[in-house]
């Protein structure tokens, strides 16, 4: 078990927390079906960091990409997203 | 020729203080080319290359595994076999594996303890059980063994489940197939390796594949932490790992990594009969030979190639097994482990030729790879060994994600964090 850094809250257990997918497998609604079905259905799936989209289900609710280490877990950044990460 | 294991080499072996057993299996130094290199040795890997040799007649095969064998997944699950799937793709193909489950420790003379003791998936509500009657019937119009018990028929296979109706999670019922059951999985892998390697299949331990060898758009071979070692065609079988090696080849698979766990408690006299499952919760638990009762739950439900696992999701699947199952709060926990299972988008196995010449996928086996292993090997072998799939595998390509054609028993859709 590890914490994360919630972007609003501070530090909280991981526990907290709900993993969604990675940034790159977000759907682009202007691209074509073969960009669609590439982000929801393909992973680059590394032995090493990725972005991972996180939400703080179980506090704030709030979206957040983590870089995390699959192999460490350790998490190198985080970041907020949405209306909140607005200046 | 090795040493059959009989009563009758025992007792030959008995005269000459048992001086003539040879190890399992040799452990060959890598040759520079062979004609299928299977990558993994894992019990698909294994079953794979005894299939190809036995079957196929194609005896010049590697099998190579960076660590040693049977220390992956095949030594990590929780050594269930059942075939119990609604979607006819899949129980079909499970079945055929059941079969040679069957008569697997005469084919492969080496007992594999095969234990077919009976599995049940409990039914907690009127949604559950019609859902079970469902699966039971779809399995039957295949010929598959089910049966639907009503609680009073549970109680006599399993007296121990907490059948009151002021239980928390109620049983209304089950789905048992009496022909599935459990196996001890190292002697799965050790058997298989043992017979491949009697038809001259190289097991090469220690040989972490770092590369592929390619000339134009068909791989060759593979660069190994031993050297370069070329194929006529190229297996890649590496469970949890399949993205990552995969990923070396330049591909990238409908698969996230995750991590699995599963634990057993001290020995104790038999008290759990058969394997008692839940999916609506989501626990499993069978007692093994030894008396520890094995016990699994939901995967962590995030990407990890760690293979060590959350304590909260285990305590999560013990606690479901202590409310359906009361007495297993009395027993102490003795080891628990993890391994990277391979979460595939639509829930079920990818077996087929890839998008590269001379390269082919047997990944995607989610959480339920043990049970496949030998109808993995059975059909992997023959796609290795002709190039096509076998009818078996043919539902389970690549091509599948992109066409619409998966195969999602539990109707998820793709995203394997919430299965």
């Amino acid at each position: 078990m590890y914490q994360i850094t919630c972007p609003h809250c501070g530090p909280r257990a991981q526990t907290e927390f709900t993993y969604e997918r990675t940034t790159d497998s977000v759907v682009d609604p202007a691209g074509d079906a073969q960009t669609a079905m590439q982000a929801l259905y393909t992973r680059a799936n590394p032995m090493g960091l990725d972005d991972e989209i996180w939400r703080h289900t179980y506090g704030c609710r709030a979206w957040m990409v983590l870089t995390r280490h699959r192999v460490s877990h350790e998490i190198h950044a985080v970041k907020a997203i949405g209306p909140e990460a607005l200046p | 020729m090795k040493t059959p294991y009989s009563a009758f080499s025992l007792l030959r072996g008995a005269l000459n203080g048992q001086k003539h057993w040879e190890p399992a299996w040799r452990d060959p130094e890598p040759k520079a080319s062979y004609d299928v290199i299977i990558i993994g040795g894992g019990g698909h890997g294994l079953a794979t290359a005894y299939y190809l040799a036995k079957v196929h007649g194609i005896r010049n095969v590697a099998v190579l595994e960076k660590g040693w064998i049977g220390g992956g997944n095949v030594g990590r699950n929780t050594t269930l076999v059942r075939s119990n799937y609604r979607l006819p793709q899949l129980h079909n193909f499970f079945e055929f594996g059941l079969k040679l489950w069957h008569g697997l420790s005469d084919d492969l003379n080496y007992n594999v303890m095969f234990s077919p003791r009976g599995a049940m998936f409990l039914g907690h509500n009127d949604g559950d059980m019609i859902k079970l009657a469902e699966r039971g019937d779809a399995m039957r119009c295949d010929g598959i063994d089910a049966e639907l018990l009503t609680p009073k028929q549970i109680a006599k296979i399993e007296p121990l489940l907490d059948l009151s109706r002021t239980a928390r999670f109620p049983i209304d019922g089950a789905l048992i197939q009496w022909r599935a059951g459990t196996a001890r999985h190292d002697a799965v892998a050790w058997g298989y390796a043992r017979a491949a390697d009697a038809l001259g299949v190289d097991i090469i331990q220690k040989c972490e594949v770092t590369g592929f060898v390619k000339d134009g758009n068909r791989i060759i071979g593979v660069e190994t932490s031993r050297g370069r070692i070329l194929a006529g065609r190229t297996g890649i079988c590496v469970a949890g790992h399949s993205g990552h090696v995969a990923g070396l080849a330049g591909l990238r698979l409908p698969i996230e990594s995750q991590t699995l766990q599963a634990l057993v408690t001290e020995g104790v006299k038999p008290m759990v009969q058969s394997v008692v499952m839940s999916q609506s919760l989501h626990f499993y638990i069978s007692q093994s030979d030894k008396g520890g009762i094995v016990m699994g739950g939901d995967p962590d439900n995030w990407p990890s190639y760690a293979r060590r696992g959350q304590p909260t999701i285990k305590e999560h699947a013990i606690a479901q097994a202590v409310t359906c199952m009361p007495a297993l709060s009395r027993l102490r926990m003795l080891r628990t482990w993890s391994g990277v299972t391979d979460m595939s988008f639509d829930g079920s196995p990818i077996i087929g030729p890839s998008p590269i010449d001379g390269l082919y996928l047997n990944a995607g086996w989610c959480y339920g790879g043990f049970k496949a292993t030998p109808a993995s090997g059975w059909t992997y072998a023959h796609t290795l060994a002709t190039g096509k799939p076998h009818a078996l595998n043919a539902p389970f390509s690549l091509e599948r994600f992109m066409t619409g054609a998966t195969i999602d028993e539990t109707s998820v859709g793709p995203f394997p964090n919430h299965r």
